[in-house]
């Protein structure tokens, strides 16, 4: 099944603009979103910095059109899809067969902890509505309704590569003609819940995080949405606008190691490179572009580095994490990063990894440093490795 | 110092769920994490809460870990050099 | 390629009585949950530690993959890349996030932690038999076996793996149902069928009373 599937539309929300156009603002401007805790009511406020969206639930419930009451994840994942929707222009929307593919880790979590301390010391304390929409699922049908989407909805939760796995498996659909049109993507608001259990791991920087940085130490938490409009050719037919580009490629993998640390060589992630590349029909030396995964924990940026090392070498693409200044948004960042990955070649620019004072002494390659404009980007590949060693990449290609 | 380490290995073997393993079974020098008891990062960081909920000691270098767990009687020449400071 | 694939063993877990194949192989009426579980891993002699660290969720899918690839599944038959894992369920990880949300108002645990993400589960199985290939999670209100035959059979079709344990690992405190399919592309073994929308709901309904 080779038929093209192409990106019609985008949307994201995040630490460093609530729109498209404000995030690549402030990636060109090296502005991170990274900061102090505002809204989370946690013992961890001064300690840990964070990368929240900047708009606290009323404002973000206006700006979706949605009730206070809902979850922050549904609240940013309203916003971004209904842009990327918006973005995409489809004529006559309604007459094709239309899904909605959504992941995310924290489903209503920042809901539901807020009824637990009552309830679990009086069981007749707690509001139940803070709990109705906790499951995952939930925030997936309370936007699928709010975009009136109904042939086709379901949710990934895979953890960090939740999102890009939900873009590749609309593009099967497309591909399968089973669907004529995909809203694909992800979201994660941030919650105790997922703060403390970061913190318990060890694994968050107490800093502003450094990816690549041969002295990183953890990375930052962050929260955001973002959603790209998948569409078949038949459909791209009918748009008034050129598509921005093809996904390509995509491959999902294992790495069989550890539940949440990746191998020391990488191998789950090279996988995952490799397929998408097969996938594509490209070489290494095609892909102009990769947005790393890079969290900025030591593990992940050494184990994604020494696939790359071992796929790439002797020519290595120019690199960055975005991360830096997003921070990591979880289930979120397949669908971001992808994302920008898809506005590095609309615009013809690379994004730089912030704070990366001494890179990694072991790989003969330095991830980019500077915002570069009017470079030919005509194959992005981008990175999502997450808990439970599964590995996804996915490629974007000019049309 | 022999009591602590005796109550150092049932402790242990509660806090990581080695359920198939008795408190006689743990050498009080044998190596924690290399060999026979076969644990992981994630049981490193288990035994971290463990100082700080049985011994109120806070552990807040994850590097140090190798050193202070390296058997149950450095866990417990590190708990007994530090318990006077946390009281 | 071929269009057909087949389910060459299968297993089931509910009411504390473990099917393989459709037939009972191991009954223990007399305990909550974790207790079953427990008395399931050292019947069948696993002889993995790290399954008493795991969540239950876990644990419950371990020990379901465990029976169903003993004696049919013959690893040297696949290179790591050509096995995959797709599972599904209703609660994801709800069992495990209530315990550890519980440890908050003291210190997070981080064993805890770990699991409070559905496809750990699948992490787990592939750790243990050294299984690279693709793996989905996904989260419905109620088994749907339409979408498993569908995804699966692409997956297989398309050369993408040439073996997938699949099916339904839900569980939420005492109540619990797992079914596990091992789907080849070719016919091994003796009950074998034709991985079909209407062998896989058969195998379903078994004892789900």
């Amino acid at each position: 099944m080779n038929a093209p599937v192409y990106v019609a539309g985008v949307g994201v929300i995040s630490a460093i603009g609530n729109n498209t156009a404000e995030c690549l603002h402030a990636l060109e401007n090296g502005q991170a979103g990274i900061g102090e805790i505002t809204y989370l009511n946690t013992i961890h406020r001064s300690a840990i910095p964070v990368a929240e969206v900047k708009l606290n639930n009323e404002e973000l419930a206006a700006k979706a059109k949605l009730s206070t009451l809902l979850s922050r994840t549904a609240l940013l994942s309203s916003v971004a899809a209904t842009e990327a929707l918006l973005n995409a222009a489809i004529p006559e929307l309604s007459r094709w067969r239309t899904g909605f593919i959504s992941a995310n880790t924290a489903g209503g979590m920042d809901k539901s902890e807020t009824f637990f301390p009552a309830f679990l010391s009086d069981r007749y304390k707690g509001k139940l509505r803070d709990i109705i929409n906790h499951e995952c699922g939930s925030v997936t049908e309370l936007v699928a309704d709010q975009l009136g989407i109904k042939n086709y909805i379901t949710t990934i939760s895979t953890a960090c590569s939740s999102s890009a796995n939900a873009i590749f498996f609309g593009a099967r659909l497309i591909r399968h003609n089973m669907l004529d049109v995909v809203v694909a993507g992800g979201t994660d608001a941030l919650a105790k819940f997922t703060l403390n259990g970061f913190n318990t791991l060890m694994i968050l920087d107490h800093q502003y995080c450094k990816p690549f940085d041969e002295n990183r130490k953890g990375l930052n938490l962050g929260e955001g949405a973002g959603y790209m409009v998948l569409i078949s050719d038949r459909v791209a037919a009918t748009l008034k606008a050129n598509p921005y580009c093809r996904l390509s490629g995509y491959c999902n993998a294992n790495d069989a190691y550890h539940q949440t640390a990746s191998s020391p060589d990488g191998t789950g992630s090279m996988m995952a490179m490799q397929g998408a590349l097969n996938k594509s029909g490209l070489l290494p030396s095609d892909i102009d572009y990769i947005n790393l995964h890079g969290t900025g924990t030591q593990n992940n940026d050494q184990s994604e580095g020494t696939a790359i090392m071992n796929l790439f070498g002797p020519y290595y693409p120019k690199m960055s994490s975005t991360k830096s200044f997003t921070g990591h948004t979880l289930g979120a960042c397949g669908g971001v990063e992808a994302v920008f990955s898809v506005l590095a070649i609309k615009h013809g620019i690379i994004y730089p990894t912030l704070r990366l004072d001494t890179p990694i002494k072991d790989f003969p390659f330095v991830a980019e440093t500077i915002f570069q404009k009017n470079v030919a980007v005509n194959n992005v590949l981008t990175n999502s490795f997450g808990f439970g060693g599964n590995c996804t990449s996915l490629i974007l290609s000019k049309k | 110092m022999d009591k602590l380490m005796a109550d150092l290995k049932e402790q242990i073997i509660a806090q990581l769920n080695l359920q198939d393993i008795k408190p006689e079974d743990i050498g009080d020098d044998q190596p924690l994490f290399v060999g026979g008891l076969g644990l992981d990062s994630i049981d490193g960081l288990e035994l971290i809460v463990l100082m700080q909920q049985q011994y109120k000691i806070k552990l807040s270098n994850a590097e140090d870990g190798p050193k202070v767990f390296r058997s149950v009687r450095t866990m417990a020449a590190y708990i007994t050099a530090h318990h006077a400071q946390a009281v | 390629m071929s269009t057909e694939n087949y389910i060459t063993a299968s297993c089931i877990i509910i009411n504390q009585v473990v099917y393989k194949n459709g037939s009972p192989v191991f009954v223990n009426k007399d305990s909550a949950l974790a207790a079953f579980l427990i008395s399931a891993y050292r019947y069948f002699e696993l002889k993995y530690p790290k399954f008493y660290k795991m969540d239950n969720l876990s644990k419950l899918g371990m020990l379901a993959s465990e029976v169903l690839l003993k004696t049919s599944f013959v690893p040297s038959f696949y290179n790591p890349e050509e096995t995959g894992v797709v599972l599904a369920n209703a609660s994801s990880s709800l069992d495990t996030d209530i315990k550890y949300f519980q440890t908050l108002s003291n210190i997070a645990s981080p064993s805890l932690f770990v699991y409070t993400l559905p496809n750990i589960m699948i992490g787990e199985i592939c750790i243990r038999n050294g299984f690279k290939g693709e793996n989905a999670f996904f989260v419905f209100h109620s088994f749907n076996a339409s979408f498993m035959e569908q995804y699966v059979s692409n997956l297989l079709n398309t050369g993408v793996l040439r073996c997938c344990i699949c099916g339904w690992v839900e569980l939420l405190e005492e109540k619990y149902h797992a079914v596990l399919f091992l789907v080849e592309k070719v016919a091994t073994g003796i009950d074998t069928m034709l991985f079909t929308l209407e062998n896989i709901n058969k195998i379903y309904e078994i004892e789900n009373g």
